[in-house]
Formats: structure tokens, sequence, C-alpha cells
């Protein structure tokens, strides 16, 4: 589906197009809001379960759902560095009068969130974000650190028709936290398995050091230093552009961030370091449907093998 | 000019150190100042100086220590004066 140079196709949307006439996706009118289809879900599930092996059993299982604490949110620092990508949780909380209000702005087919207040809640941005605060709140970490395994639906608003580009989609991370050798150490090992995982279900990649997307004309500065720090690494497949993979996993450090930010301690009373490493579920499942075709039945048998067994 | 950067700084670098003390060549990302910090304290040498960094002059060698800053500052007040 490469363009051709007399007939530019976008590719983002045609391929988005393959995925729901195949019924893998469901259109919700929303682009990158999308529902799954059970051939879908059991490629992640399956593909989850090889990142659990890989994990040998050695993290602390957490589980947070989409929504997390809003003041928590705001102490991340979250809004200082990705205020476009945020989304915050907004409920109806007047009285008749307001409700009747509300009501005739939807009748008159007028924006009608502006009655709304601000929750409690804010989506998550990253499977992680929950996690720091939940740590902190035990106090000092053991002498080995600490190591934890989370998944969750993230939120982003980069409304896209690049279908490897949603504004609702999963995470699963591994995260450590402990001293900078000992998280260093922990993103080195994932450096490995995450490309061992990658090459087993046959797909191509190419590694990278990188940025992420911070906002606004500090931001340049910020991505530049990340990456002369070799803060973030990630693994990008082709999937809907060969000059633009897309980043499929990252490895990322991130010093003493979220340490000081939550005055996480070590059991010797130095700050905490962190490092995570991050699967993005859908966009390993569209690589796979680009690269394997739509019908899992016709999959590579090394690759079924890998993942089906 | 080198004490009114100093003074910028001292108010936006977040250093663990005492800003009076750093030498012009001080390297401040090592005296503790985070990326994001940079970019509180460019944003503030925009506003004292009424300049803009270019794109080009966005990286973190410009902010790297009061010196590095002081001579930014200047070639864009020089261009523009």
């Amino acid at each position: 589906m490469d363009a051709q140079p007399d007939a530019p196709v976008d590719t983002k949307a045609a391929y988005l197009k393959d995925l729901l006439g195949a019924g893998l996706l469901i259109d919700t009118g929303v682009p990158g809001v999308y529902g799954r289809s059970g051939v879908f879900e059991d490629v992640i599930t399956r593909f989850e379960a090889m990142v659990t092996a890989a994990g040998e059993g050695q993290a602390e299982v957490m589980r947070f759902p989409p929504g997390m604490n809003r003041a928590h949110f705001a102490r991340s620092g979250y809004m200082k560095s990705f205020p476009q990508l945020a989304g915050a949780v907004h409920s109806f909380c007047g009285d008749s009068h307001a409700h009747n209000d509300l009501l005739q702005a939807i009748e008159g087919g007028q924006d009608w969130t502006g009655g709304l207040t601000g929750t409690d809640v804010v989506l998550t941005p990253a499977t992680c974000y929950p996690l720091y605060p939940a740590v902190a709140a035990r106090g000092v970490l053991p002498s080995d650190g600490g190591l934890y395994d989370l998944q969750s639906y993230c939120f982003r608003h980069e409304p896209s028709n690049d279908p490897a580009r949603m504004q609702q989609f999963r995470q699963r991370e591994y995260v450590r936290i402990g001293s900078p050798d000992q998280v260093l150490e922990f993103r080195q090992l994932w450096l490995q398995r995450g490309q061992a995982l990658i090459n087993r279900v046959g797909l191509p990649y190419q590694l990278e050091i990188a940025s992420d997307p911070f906002f606004g004309r500090g931001g340049k500065l910020m991505a530049m230093a990340q990456r002369e720090q070799q803060l973030k690494f990630e693994l990008l497949v082709p999937i809907t552009s060969v000059e633009q993979p897309t980043a499929c996993l990252s490895f990322n450090y991130h010093q003493d961030h979220f340490g000081q930010t939550w005055g996480i301690a070590t059991d010797d009373g130095s700050v905490a370091h962190t490092a995570c490493v991050g699967f993005g579920l859908e966009r390993i499942a569209l690589a796979l449907f680009k690269h394997h075709g739509l019908n899992v039945k016709a999959w590579p048998a090394s690759v079924r093998e890998a993942l089906w067994g | 000019m080198i004490e009114q950067v100093r003074g910028l700084v001292a108010d936006h670098g977040g250093l663990a150190v005492d800003v009076a003390t750093l030498a012009e060549d001080t390297d401040l990302y090592r005296a503790g100042m985070s990326s994001f910090a940079s970019v509180q304290l460019m944003l503030a040498l925009e506003e004292t100086f009424d300049i803009e960094f270019p794109e080009t002059m966005l990286s973190p060698k410009t902010f790297s220590s009061l010196g590095a800053i002081q001579a930014a500052v200047q070639q864009l007040t020089g261009a523009t004066a």
C-alpha cells in the first residue's frame, strides 16, 4: 500500500479503512477512538502473555483504572510538558435549572459541556502515572527497590486518521524503582527482552534514541536535552510508513524526576530513580496485522506458534 | 548584564547551589538545573531582554552556563539593536 509517485495515497487512512473493513476495528465516529473485535483482542491477550512470561513473575502486579487522581496528575508535572495531550473528566453538578439549560443546549445542537464541572478524575496519560504516589505512600523502598507490572488504557488528545495514533489505547508496562544502577540495569535487560519478543513475532524493527512530544518552543529544548542524555529509546516498527516507523516499545529512564516529585526514598535515604518499559499494545497488534495480513489463520507458523503455542 | 542573567538563573534555574558563587563557565545542568527549569529560564530571558531565541538556538548548550547565556543574549540584542 505504498504511495505511488503519480497517485499519492494516504497510507494511514488506507490502512484504517482496511482494518475497519475487516471488522478488526469498529468505527465510533471519533478519530482515534475505536472498538476492537474479538480477534484483535485475542492478539493483544496472546502478546501480553508473552510479555508476562518474559517478566518471569518477578514484578508486583498492579492494575489501575483508566482514570487517576486529579491532584496526583497535577503534581506529576504532566501539564508542564504535555498540556496539549491531557484529558480531564467533567460531570454535571448543577440544579434543575442548570439541567434544563443543559438539555436545551443539547437540543439546540450547541456546546453543552460548558455547564459541566471538573471532577477529581483525569484520564490516565501513561500507565505508570498512578503508580508513583501509591509507592510513595508505602514509605521507604525495600533494599532491592521495587519492580511493578502495570497495564491500563491511556488517553492522549491527538485525533488522527492514523490507526497507530489512537486517543484511547493500552500500555503494558514494567516499572523499576530504586538506585540509578538498579534502574539502568533493568532498562538494559528490557532492551534485550523487548527485541527478543519482537523478533519472535516476526516484525522488522529499529532501535533509536528518542524524545517525548514536549509542548511548545521550550519543548524543543527539553527534547534535545532528553536525547543528549539518552533517556529514551524506542523500538520502531514500520506500520503505515516506512520513512516514519511507529514506536511500539519505549524504554525510559526518568532519572530522579518521579522520585523527587513524590518523595520516594531508597533504603539508604537517597532519592529513588525510576525507569520503565512500555509496550503499545494496539500498535503491536496493528504492526502484526500489517506485516502478516488481516487473517490471523494465515500468519506464518512461527508467529502463530509464538503467540498461540 | 551578567548580574541580570545571574538573577534570572537564581529565580528560574532551580539550582541546589548558591547562584552567587557560580563562575561564568560553571555548567548549570551539572549544578542541578532540570531541562524544564531551562525552559522557564529561556522564557524569562526572552521577556526580560525583549528577545526571541530562534529555533537554531533552542538547544541545551545555549543555556549551559552564565557566560553562554550572556553571549546568546548579546548576539540577539546586538542583532536587533
